[in-house]
C-alpha cells in the first residue's frame, strides 16, 4: 500500500485491461530481439534488484525470470523455500518482510496457495510479480501464450481457442481465460467432468445457462473494460466468449489454437480419474483429435509435459506444436514485466495490432 | 452488588417476549433476582441504586449458545476471563463454550473447571457444552450424564462432527435420557475436506478449494431423520445454506424437536467478502484473500444469505449465536489455505443484528430478544433466565437502539482480533450488561 508510486504489482490478468495487456505484449516484442544478440544484455535495469521467491519447485519459470532480470542488467537473487514456511518456524509474512527490508525493487513470488502474492503486496514496498499462486493465476504464462499466438496468428481477436485438461486446478487456464476473452477471443474448455466445473463460465461473469452441457457467458468489448452481460448466444447473436464443452472433441473442432494443460499425477491419487492410461486414451491430444481443429491450428502446452499422456509425442514433436516458442517468448515477456513493474513505461510496438 | 442492596433499572422500555411484555417499565432487582416490575405511575421504593434507562431497551440477558473460549489449552487465543469480558461488552450475559478445548471438554472435571474459571472472572455466566464423543473423535460416547451433573447444558462435537450415522443415532438415544440437546455442526467432510470457502462462483474465480453447500445439507437432513427416529432434541448449529433452512422448516412443520441458530456473519456477508473485504472504501482497490473471511461453515452466496434472512423472518431460525472463534494474529496471517477457520463475534453481534435485521425491517425488537435470549434459554432449559418476570435471575441486557458506534479490532476486549468487521459503524448496541443483579459492563 505504501509502495513508491512508480512500482506496480502484477498479481493477475484479471485486474488488467485489454489496453494494459497490449502494452505489456508490445514491450515484450521490443525486448525479444535482445535475446538474439551476441551480447544478450542491455543496461535498462542496472542497479535494480529482483528477488525470485519460490515456495514451489520450478525450473523453467524461475530460470526464465532470472535470465530476464540478468539480460536487463538487474541483480537477481533466487530463493527456494522447499519446506512450508511454518515448519521453518518463520511465517510467510515474516519471510517476505525480511526480504523487503533488503530493499529489492521487485519480488517474484510463486506459492502453492492462492492469494499469497496479494497478501505480500499489502505489506511490501517492492513490486510483487505473481509467478503462479495455487489454482488462481499465472499471469506471465498467459502473457507468453498470448505473445506466441500473436506471433503466429498476427491477432488474437476472433480466434477460437480450446483449453483442454484439468481446468479446475489450473492457474494457467484461469489467466488465459481472462486474457483471451479480454482480447476478444472465443474460449472453449473441456476435460474430465471431475476436473471441469460445469459453471466455469462464471469466471468471466457469465451465468450457467442450464443443463445442455454448453454454458456460455457473453462479453461485449467496449474500450478497455469489457462489459459482461447474461448469455443467450442464439437470441442475441453476440459472441460467446467462454464455453464449457462436455466432450473435448467439441472444444477442439474448428479451433485456431489448442492449449493442452499439464495433468498433475497426484490428481490420479485423489480419484479425479482412474488411471493415466485411461486419461491418455480419452482426453489426450492425438493427431486424430487435432485433425478436428483448423488446418493451421497451433498447439500450446505450458510445460512440463507428460509425453504420451495429455499430449501424444507425435503431436508434441510436430511443426504445429509451439512449445519451445512459448519458452522463448517467456523470457521476453518477463523482461517486459520486470521493466514495467519497476517503473518503466510501455513501449508501443511497430507491429502492434488491435 | 452486595446482598440486600437494591438496583432499580428505571424508565426503560421492557421487552420480555416470555412474559409477553413490551412496554415502559422499571425493574427492581434485589439479591440478584428480579423483585418487582414498577410501572410508570407507581413509586419506586426508597434506597435503591438507580440505573437511568430512559430511552433505552431493557431485555432479559442475551445468551450466546455458541462460542469458543479456548480455555483450557489455548490461552494465547482467549481465556474464559477475556472471552467473558468481550461477551459482556457485546451485551451477552451468558455464553456457552464449545468443547474443543485442549483437552476436549469430554468429562465432568473440565466442565467444572470452565464454570469455576467463569466464577473467578465474575463477568458473564458460562454454560459449557460437553463433547458427544471422547476427544470428539467420533469413537466412543463421552460421559454425558456426568457432564450434565457438572453443569453442561448440551452436547456437541462441533467442528469435528460425528461422521458416522450409527454413532450419531446412539448419541441421540443416549442424550435423550439426560434431556440434553444434541448440537451438530453439519458438514459432511467427505464433500468439504480441503475446502477453504464456499464452493461457487467466487471460489472458481479465486482458485480456492470450495466447500459445497450440499455438504451441510446432507448432514442436516441426516440429523433430522435421526431426530425423527430417536425423538431427541437436535439443534443445528450455525445454519448457512438454503437447503438446511428448508430442511429445518419441514422438520418443524412435522413437529420434530429440531431447532437451529444462525451467526451474524452468515446473515451479513456473502462469499464476495473473500474476493474483496474493502467494502469499496479503498479507492477501488480490491482486498482479496483476507483470512478474516475464512470460517466454517463458510460465507455463502447471495441465495443462501436470502434463505437465512427468510428463516429469521418466518421463525424457522430460533437463535442468533456468534460462533465467536478467536485465533491469534500469527495464525490468521498465514496463507489463506492454511489459516485456521473462525472469526471473533461477541462484540459485533448486536450491532450487526440492528444494522442488518432490525433497521432493514426483517425482524422487530421483540423477535430480536426472542432470538438472543428467550429461545436460547428455552433450548438449553436455563431455569430463571430468558425472562425478567419477577422471581427470575437478574441477567439484563440494556440496549440503546440509536447508539451510533464503530467497532475496531484494536479496541476489542477479546485476546484475539480476527474480526472482518473492523471499522464497521453500527446503529444500535448494548450500553450496559447486568449479570446476577450486578452491572458488569457500562459503555
Amino acid at each position: 500500500m505504501n509502495k513508491p508510486f512508480h512500482r506496480k504489482d502484477l498479481l493477475g490478468i484479471r485486474d488488467l485491461t485489454a489496453e494494459q495487456i497490449i502494452g505489456i505484449l508490445d514491450t515484450a516484442e521490443n525486448f525479444s530481439e535482445i535475446s538474439n544478440r551476441e551480447v544478450k544484455k542491455v543496461p535498462t535495469l542496472r542497479g535494480k534488484t529482483v528477488i525470485n521467491l519460490f515456495f514451489e519447485a520450478s525450473t523453467r519459470t524461475r530460470t526464465s525470470f532470472e535470465l530476464a532480470a540478468k539480460r536487463l542488467s538487474a541483480d537477481a537473487v533466487n530463493i527456494s523455500v522447499s519446506s512450508s514456511s511454518v515448519s521453518k518456524g518463520e511465517s510467510l509474512l515474516d519471510t517476505a518482510m525480511n526480504l523487503d527490508a533488503m530493499a529489492p525493487d521487485c519480488i517474484v513470488v510463486r506459492h502453492s496457495s492462492a492469494g499469497v502474492p496479494h497478501q505480500l503486496a499489502k505489506v511490501s514496498k517492492a513490486a510483487i510479480v505473481n509467478a503462479g499462486d495455487g489454482a488462481n493465476e499465472h499471469p506471465t504464462q498467459a502473457l507468453l501464450d498470448a505473445m506466441t499466438i500473436r506471433e503466429h496468428k498476427k491477432h488474437i481477436e476472433g480466434l477460437e481457442i480450446a483449453i483442454v485438461g484439468d481446468i479446475l486446478h489450473s492457474r494457467v487456464a484461469r489467466s488465459n481465460i481472462h486474457l483471451l476473452t479480454k482480447m476478444g477471443a472465443k474460449v472453449r474448455v473441456a476435460g474430465p467432468g471431475t476436473l471441469v466445473p460445469r459453471d466455469f463460465a462464471y469466471l468471466i461473469g457469465g451465468n450457467p445457462t442450464g443443463r445442455e452441457g454448453v454454458h456460455a457467458a457473453t462479453l461485449s468489448s467496449t474500450g478497455g473494460s469489457p462489459s459482461i452481460s447474461e448469455s443467450n448466444t442464439l437470441a442475441t447473436g453476440r459472441v460467446s466468449a467462454l464455453t464449457v464443452c462436455d466432450h473435448i472433441e467439441d472444444a477442439i473442432r474448428g479451433a485456431d489454437v489448442v492449449m493442452i494443460l499439464r495433468i498433475q499425477r497426484e490428481r490420479q491419487d485423489s480419484a479425479y480419474f482412474p488411471t493415466l492410461r485411461e486419461y491418455a486414451i480419452h482426453y489426450g491430444l492425438t493427431n486424430r483429435r487435432l485433425d478436428l481443429a483448423k488446418k493451421d491450428a497451433i498447439v500450446l502446452h505450458p510445460g512440463p509435459m507428460n509425453r504420451g499422456i495429455e499430449l501424444a509425442s507425435d503431436v508434441a514433436d510436430s511443426s504445429r506444436s509451439l512449445i519451445l516458442d512459448q519458452v522463448k517468448y517467456g523470457v521476453a515477456v518477463r523482461m517486459a514485466v520486470l521493466y514495467l513493474s519497476t517503473g518503466g513505461t510501455a513501449i508501443s510496438s511497430s507491429k502492434g495490432e488491435q | 452488588m452486595n446482598s440486600g442492596m437494591k438496583l432499580l433499572i428505571a424508565g426503560g422500555h421492557l421487552i420480555d417476549p416470555a412474559a409477553q411484555e413490551n412496554t415502559g417499565m422499571s425493574i427492581l432487582i434485589e439479591d440478584g433476582r428480579v423483585a418487582a416490575w414498577i410501572g410508570p405511575n407507581e413509586t419506586a421504593p426508597e434506597g435503591c441504586e438507580i440505573f437511568d434507562a430512559s430511552g433505552l431497551l431493557v431485555a432479559p440477558g442475551f445468551i450466546d449458545m455458541h462460542v469458543h473460549l479456548r480455555e483450557p489449552g489455548q490461552e494465547h487465543k482467549e481465556t474464559i476471563a477475556s472471552g467473558c469480558a468481550a461477551a459482556v461488552a457485546g451485551g451477552w450475559t451468558s455464553v456457552c463454550p464449545m468443547p474443543n478445548t485442549q483437552p476436549v471438554n469430554d468429562n465432568a472435571a473440565i466442565t467444572r473447571y470452565m464454570i469455576e474459571q467463569a466464577e473467578r472472572a465474575g463477568l458473564a455466566n458460562v454454560f459449557p457444552i460437553g463433547a458427544i464423543t471422547k476427544s470428539s473423535d467420533g469413537g466412543e460416547l463421552a460421559e454425558m450424564g456426568e457432564m450434565k451433573a457438572a453443569g453442561a447444558v448440551a452436547v456437541s462435537d462441533d467442528g469435528r462432527p460425528v461422521p458416522n450415522a450409527g454413532m450419531m443415532r446412539r448419541a441421540m438415544q443416549y442424550a435423550k435420557d439426560f434431556d440434553l440437546p444434541v448440537i451438530d455442526h453439519c458438514e459432511d467432510k467427505s464433500l468439504s475436506s480441503g475446502g477453504v470457502m464456499h464452493e461457487g462462483k467466487v471460489s472458481l474465480l479465486l482458485g480456492l478449494k470450495g466447500m459445497p453447500a450440499l455438504a451441510e445439507d446432507i448432514d442436516a437432513v441426516r440429523d433430522i431423520i435421526l431426530a425423527r427416529d430417536t425423538g431427541a432434541h437436535v439443534h443445528i448449529a450455525h445454519v448457512s445454506t438454503k437447503g438446511t433452512v428448508e430442511a429445518v422448516r419441514r422438520a418443524k412443520d412435522e413437529g420434530l424437536n429440531v431447532t437451529c441458530e444462525v451467526t451474524p456473519h452468515h446473515f451479513t456477508l456473502t462469499d464476495r467478502a473473500v474476493e474483496d473485504l474493502s467494502r469499496g472504501s479503498n479507492e477501488g482497490v480490491r482486498v482479496p484473500y483476507d483470512t478474516n473471511t475464512k470460517m466454517a461453515p463458510p460465507l455463502r452466496s447471495e441465495e443462501h444469505l436470502e434463505a437465512v434472512i427468510e428463516g429469521l423472518r418466518d421463525g424457522t431460525i430460533d437463535a442468533i449465536a456468534t460462533d465467536h472463534a478467536p485465533h491469534h494474529a500469527d495464525e490468521k496471517s498465514l496463507e489463506y489455505d492454511r489459516a485456521p477457520f473462525g472469526i471473533t463475534g461477541l462484540e459485533t453481534a448486536v450491532g450487526l443484528a440492528f444494522n442488518e435485521l432490525v433497521h432493514k425491517g426483517v425482524i422487530g425488537l421483540a423477535r430480536l430478544v426472542e432470538l438472543c435470549s428467550t429461545n436460547p434459554a428455552k433450548i438449553f432449559k436455563l431455569e430463571g433466565r430468558g425472562t425478567l418476570a419477577p422471581g427470575s435471575i437478574a441477567d439484563v441486557t440494556i440496549i440503546d437502539p440509536h447508539l451510533v458506534w464503530t467497532y475496531t479490532n484494536a479496541s476489542s476486549l477479546s485476546k484475539s482480533k480476527n474480526s472482518p468487521f473492523d471499522g464497521w459503524q453500527f446503529n444500535g448496541g448494548a450500553v450496559a450488561t447486568v449479570v446476577g443483579g450486578k452491572v458488569v459492563y457500562r459503555r
